[in-house]
């Protein structure tokens, strides 16, 4: 029995160019055989299609995560192929699943041992608030202990969740200013979670 | 030979008398008591009797009855019969004051983290066992959480309202 | 030890005596086996001890199930061996209507069958092509993630949700399972079977993985026994004991299926085990489809039983009816009667006998209840199944338990 469909009722055969997606360039001064630009913006472009995920998988948002790494929902596509299990390698910290307080000093440790620039993901509720545990053993959201740069909530999120998680940190890549690592207000969010 | 409760019932009463007692709970599963100083006794008896034959710990768990004056905590072990497919509930019953038990490690290996588990949430001193310290939660921690007075949530969090969910001071 | 290998060369005077080295294989693994640490004694590259820490995710279930009514807990179980959580959510509801002496129709059992076993194949291709990962053969685990999602596609049908599915209530399930359901998953058992059989095809005889696999961490059945191993482990050191023929529940005597059992324990039998339990997972639903298809008319309606004190009645009926709306109320406040008692209650898991233990005090929430985990009692037996052999043997083994973290912390 086929589901009765509400959008896309009369579909038509894709076109190629609507699969190719076109970047702008970003806005520069241009003339034969120089185009000159901001550099942060050539960086910024650069960097965020080539994010190298750490996945700190420790629970259900793990299999969700496979789940996204697989064919289906690739990931890859937007330019995660390599994932790195080693902190030092990585830009992004993506957490997911629950930490207990047991874990935590763990998770601060792993995110001590990443080079700047690094961005954070908290994945699921359980990374993000605590979750479904509110309970004497779980730390209840990472934000207690480092800072974070996007929040995907769902229990687990879907991959689809997932997916839009990313491609808001490739967001924030694509517009950080070359100075904000060593920025008073960058320094002073360190402070606050007493990381030097 | 068909081993049915009464059976157990008869076997057990003849090797140790007074100090057993049986209970046939209304889910057809024979819950045995003993005083705690027979656990390890009643358990190699299970082990070796011939027809008994039960060779494998399924589980072990505590119970805390605050309420129970001198039988606060029960420990409760759960046997299996694999070979005639019968189950029994075996409990002991200690006071929060002095909670030492025999450990079952020398009869199976399963009971070692079991056992850990047990005095991690509970405060059960297993004498004998090898390597008795905290499995689940930090080592640092110093109460046994799952004990009946001790709340589930973390007590030193200050950013939740409690108010909201409905476990403040207005709400009885 | 070198210079029986290499005798024309000697070692340099004052250097080091040979002692062991410890390694930490830490709570972050890679490849998502989940959050345990091994401090491993090694001389050279052969493990001599190993200690296990967990409870890096342990979120204290068994306090919070203290605190939430009967059909609460159901999210609650879905989060233990969360690659296969209908069976956990089967095990708990099955555990509460022999508690609340509910009875179940056969339509529902054979609907809890269909669903169950589709739990149990999606847990064995994670951990079998984890194996494979494990031993350098990624594609089959890309592969055969595809398969996955047409099971976490059927299950959507059904629940809504794909991985922690909370699915079915006490007695029964929330909705009856529609056409689309039905569709997808005849289209899961055409086209699986040759899924399977090339996935077997790849690792099977292979050469590589063979040798990687056979004689790494072996047990006895004395042993195993011993450790309290149940399920797919225990069945690959010889012991045929399962759950679902033991003690059978939810109308399994009704279906023919036979208990593949190794020889060695190894890894290679696990692997086999696994991969046989998948075909008789298969034919399973097969048969459970067929009998649901049997039933016609009314019958085929039924998905739940009939026990107003326990299961929500439709909402049309609580806007419309007197009784419904006192049922609703009862059941939602917690003004059933929940007979006082204990029981125990296990199912065959995919790791083995999942157990639970409720003790009922009459109230609303349970007074104690504890969830016997496989995965938490035969993890102990990882440094006498590893003595002495090789750390990437080690690996191996750790992947080829299927450990599931959430599962032994809880």
């Amino acid at each position: 029995m086929a589901r009765p469909v509400r959008f896309n009722v009369n579909p038509q055969n894709p076109k190629i160019s609507d699969a190719i997606g076109f970047t702008d360039l970003p806005e520069g001064l241009e003339g034969e055989g120089f185009y000159a630009t901001k550099f942060e913006k050539i960086v910024g472009l650069a960097r965020k299609n080539s994010i190298w995920p750490l996945p700190f998988a420790t629970s259900c948002c793990g299999i969700e995560f496979m789940a996204t790494m697989g064919s289906h929902y690739d990931l890859a596509r937007f330019g995660s192929e390599r994932l790195g299990f080693t902190p030092r390698q990585c830009d992004l910290l993506m957490v997911m699943g629950t930490i207990a307080k047991k874990m935590a000093p763990i998770v601060k440790q792993v995110y001590l041992q990443m080079a700047e620039p690094r961005w954070v993901l908290a994945m699921g509720a359980c990374a993000s608030s605590g979750g479904i545990f509110d309970s004497y053993s779980v730390l209840q959201g990472i934000d207690q202990i480092i800072p974070v740069d996007v929040y995907i909530p769902g229990c687990p999120p879907r991959p689809e969740a997932v997916l839009d998680g990313v491609l808001r940190i490739q967001n924030l890549v694509h517009n950080e200013s070359l100075r904000r690592r060593n920025s008073q207000h960058y320094k002073a969010l360190l402070n606050s979670y007493d990381i030097q | 030979m068909e081993i049915t409760n009464q059976y157990i019932q008869e076997r057990l009463s003849e090797k140790f008398g007074e100090e057993i007692s049986f209970f046939l709970d209304p889910y057809e599963m024979l819950n045995i008591e003993t005083p705690k100083v027979k656990n390890l006794k009643l358990m190699q008896f299970l082990f070796d009797d011939e027809i008994l034959r039960f060779r494998f710990l399924t589980d072990i768990c505590a119970v805390h009855y605050p309420d129970q004056k001198g039988r606060e905590l029960a420990i409760v072990y759960h046997l299996h019969n694999l070979q005639d497919n019968v189950r029994i509930r075996y409990k002991v019953f200690t006071s929060i004051e002095n909670p030492d038990i025999f450990t079952a490690t020398g009869l199976y290996q399963s009971a070692n983290w079991l056992e850990r588990e047990t005095y991690d949430f509970f405060g059960i001193n297993f004498v004998g066992h090898p390597n008795l310290k905290r499995i689940q939660n930090v080592d640092e921690m110093d109460y046994f959480p799952m004990r009946k007075e001790y709340p589930m949530e973390d007590q030193t969090r200050i950013d939740k309202d409690d108010e909201m969910f409905g476990r403040g001071s207005s709400v009885l | 030890m070198s210079d029986l290998i290499f005798p024309n060369i000697k070692l340099p005077e004052g250097s080091i005596e040979k002692k062991t080295t410890t390694l930490n294989m830490g709570p972050t693994h890679p490849a998502t086996h989940g959050v345990f640490q091994n401090i491993l004694e090694m001389d050279g590259e052969r493990l001599i001890s190993s200690e296990q820490t967990i409870g890096y995710i342990h979120r204290a279930f068994e306090k919070i199930a203290e605190r939430r009514p009967l059909y609460q807990i159901t999210t609650l179980t879905d989060r233990l061996n969360y690659c296969s959580s209908p069976i956990n959510n089967m095990g708990w509801h099955i555990t509460c209507e022999k508690l609340l002496r509910v009875k179940i129709p056969k339509r529902v059992d054979y609907l809890r069958v269909i669903i169950m076993e589709l739990a149990r194949i999606s847990d064995h291709l994670i951990c079998n092509s984890i194996v494979g990962v494990d031993t350098g053969a990624l594609s089959v685990f890309l592969y055969v993630m595809q398969y996955r999602e047409l099971i976490y596609e059927i299950y959507e049908e059904i629940c809504g949700s794909r991985l922690t599915t909370n699915i079915g209530r006490i007695g029964g399930f929330e909705r009856n399972f529609n056409n689309i359901a039905f569709t997808k998953l005849e289209k899961f058992l055409k086209e699986y079977p040759g899924v399977l059989k090339e996935f077997e095809a790849l690792l099977q005889r292979n050469r590589i993985f063979m040798e990687r696999t056979i004689g790494a961490g072996p047990i006895s059945a004395e042993r195993a026994l011993n450790y309290g191993f149940t399920g797919p482990n225990l069945r690959a050191a010889g012991v045929d004991y399962d759950v679902r023929v033991h003690t059978p529940y939810s109308s399994y005597e009704d279906f023919d299926f036979k208990i593949p059992v190794g020889k060695t324990g190894d890894c290679y039998d696990r692997f086999l085990v696994r991969n046989q339990e998948m075909w008789q997972s298969l034919s399973i639903i097969e048969q459970a489809y067929k009998k649901v298809q049997e039933f016609k008319g009314a019958e085929a309606e039924v998905f739940h039983a009939d026990a107003p004190e326990y299961y929500l009645p439709p909402k049309q009926d609580v806007y419309t009816k007197m009784e419904a709306l006192i049922w609703h109320f009862k059941i939602v406040m917690g003004e059933t009667e929940i007979p006082v008692g204990e029981v125990y209650n296990c199912v065959e898991g995919a790791n083995g006998e999942l157990g639970f233990y409720l003790i009922s005090d009459g109230g609303r929430t349970p007074y104690r209840l504890h969830f016997r985990r496989p995965c938490f009692i035969y993890y102990q037996a990882f440094n006498e199944i590893t003595q002495g052999c090789m750390l990437s043997d080690a690996v191996v083994v750790l992947s080829s338990l299927n450990l599931i973290a959430g599962e032994m912390d809880a």
